[in-house]
């Protein structure tokens, strides 16, 4: 049977010929959704090409030496550079968003204030927080170049970025779900960490995604803050070490210039690992919010 | 016997007077409607007894609201008012989680943590809301792929698994299609063997097929309180005759 819902190439053309408008349009939204594909593809495709031949064995070694131009450590740094800036913002962001959405009255003029400096905060460029961190952190409160500094800096400069979206994924929870479960007696506290967290954890675990992705990508902040010691921070006070994380590596071996080859597998591993996270973290989100 | 007495109870939104020295008897293990057209202060007096109103910034409350002769305004706590006086919403609520925790939700709440007792509990409720049958095999199933009239019957099942003394129904069918209200219809009738039930309604004919008594709201007063047959058959009011002959309303 022929199928008669679906219009065939000549009716279309008719139908633009009468519109020649909506051809326009429509070839307009093609065009530009070939080119960012296009783009992102290339982007993609030319590190692959130039990297995924230079990643060889040495670059995983476990102690960086300038023959082996190891990412081994950096890669570590990453992981606990990230780990620990989160565990600093993502608490006080999300209770900070619960209070702006649960407990301030709306229309207050402090929620106000707090929004809009949240806004001016994640608009500031990461080098004006890394001179920040330098000043205070580093020096004022004395911690060196330390991988507690370079966290530090790196959580004030995530804190806006998950607050605000933690709060627009508190405020997109309905509000007959609060009104059914104070309808049963349950208090605020129940109501909130029962009901709304839960079914406003997809959204905020998207925020909290976002704030990795800066972390993982962020240099300038970081060679300000956390030096560039390229060794796994050890020993009791590891927290003081200086470390660099991969993107201050990159900028470091391309800098350097001596290690261009090197610095695209490293680039290749960076790719992997962010795609690597929104997958893990896409994958936890689908995992919450069917609980 | 009286179960909630409502004595010159007067609320302001902002400005507006939403209700106005409203005087209204609850019996016990009646059906009371409240009916009127929409804005006249129904669904707000509706939220007055369980002081869901609470809630809204701006609101102003004055008078009193008696729960066997105790003030619900006075040093009762609210959460445990709120478990005497469930509520069953407009639009279904369930929340996003499974048929079972969304009824275990209000005896988890006030400290039921057996699982023998929940799933006592839970068993009861979901019969009592007639909807046991249909459900007892996809509990652990997320309560948001049930249809629209198994949510209702759901959040009624949610409501009485906290055992409450009072039922508040805010127009529990203007959402549902005519089969789902009459099983929802049913179902009160039956309930009120053992709670005292308050249903807002829009739909007159509801009032008339299960009601005991019957409240006419017109600009936050209460025009005509009587039993739904003396109501609706001979009312004394002008103004009631002419929104349930349908001149208004």
């Amino acid at each position: 049977m022929e199928c008669i819902n679906k219009r065939s190439f000549g009716q279309k053309l008719k139908a633009y010929k009468r519109s020649p408008l909506s051809l326009a349009l429509f070839l307009l939204v093609l065009v530009s959704t070939i080119l960012t594909i296009g783009i992102l593809l290339f982007l993609i495709g030319y590190i692959m090409i130039r990297g995924i031949p230079n990643i060889k064995p040495e670059l995983f070694q476990w102690e960086y030496n300038t023959l082996n131009v190891s990412l081994m450590p950096a890669l570590i740094n990453t992981v606990i550079m990230t780990f620990i800036s989160l565990l600093i913002a993502v608490p006080i962001a999300v209770f900070s968003a619960i209070y702006l959405v649960e407990y301030a009255k709306r229309g207050n003029r402090l929620v106000g204030i707090i929004r809009i400096t949240a806004e001016t905060l994640s608009g500031i460029p990461s080098i004006v927080y890394g001179l920040f961190g330098l000043l205070f952190f580093v020096t004022a409160l004395g911690w060196g170049m330390s991988l507690l500094a370079g966290a530090f800096t790196l959580s004030i400069m995530i804190l806006p970025l998950v607050m605000r979206t933690a709060e627009e994924a508190l405020k997109a929870v309905p509000d007959s779900y609060r009104e059914g479960s104070y309808g049963l007696g349950a208090g605020k506290l129940r109501t909130v960490f029962r009901i709304v967290l839960p079914s406003a954890m997809p959204g905020i675990l998207a925020g909290v995604i976002l704030g990795i992705g800066r972390i993982v990508g962020e240099s300038a902040a970081l060679i300000y803050t956390a030096g560039t010691v390229a060794e796994i921070p050890k020993g009791r006070d590891f927290l003081f070490d200086s470390t660099r994380t991969l993107s201050v590596h990159m900028y470091a071996l391309t800098s350097e210039g001596l290690y261009v080859k090197q610095s695209y597998a490293t680039a290749v591993i960076l790719l992997f690992i962010v795609v690597l996270i929104n997958w893990f973290s896409g994958y936890i989100a689908k995992k919450l919010s069917k609980a | 016997m009286d179960k909630i007495r409502i004595e010159n109870l007067d609320l302001y939104y902002g400005d507006f007077q939403a209700l106005k020295k409203v005087n209204l008897n609850i019996k016990k293990n009646e059906i009371t409607a409240f009916i009127g057209p929409s804005g006249c202060g129904k669904s707000t007096l509706l939220k007055c007894l369980n002081r869901m109103n609470d809630l809204v910034e701006g609101c102003r409350i004055t008078g009193e609201v008696l729960l066997d002769g105790e003030n619900i305004y006075g040093d009762m706590d609210i959460n445990l008012l709120r478990k005497r006086i469930g509520m069953v919403f407009q639009k279904p609520n369930p929340f996003p989680m499974s048929v079972y925790d969304n009824v275990a939700f209000g005896p988890r709440t006030h400290g039921i943590r057996s699982k023998i007792k929940l799933d006592d509990v839970v068993e009861r409720s979901l019969r009592q809301a007639a909807i046991w049958d249909e459900l007892k095999d996809r509990l652990k199933k997320s309560a948001l792929e049930l249809s629209g009239g198994q949510q209702q019957r759901l959040c009624i099942a949610r409501a009485l698994a906290v055992q409450p003394e009072v039922l508040l129904m805010d127009e529990p069918t203007s959402a549902l299609d005519p089969i789902s209200t009459s099983k929802i219809e049913d179902l009160a009738v039956e309930l009120k063997e053992d709670y005292t039930i308050i249903i807002v309604t829009h739909n007159m004919q509801q009032a008339v097929r299960i009601a005991d008594s019957t409240a006419f709201f017109l600009h936050g007063e209460v025009i005509e309180y009587a039993s739904a047959e003396e109501l609706f058959s001979m009312p004394k009011d002008k103004r009631t005759e002419d929104y349930i002959t349908g001149r208004f309303g």
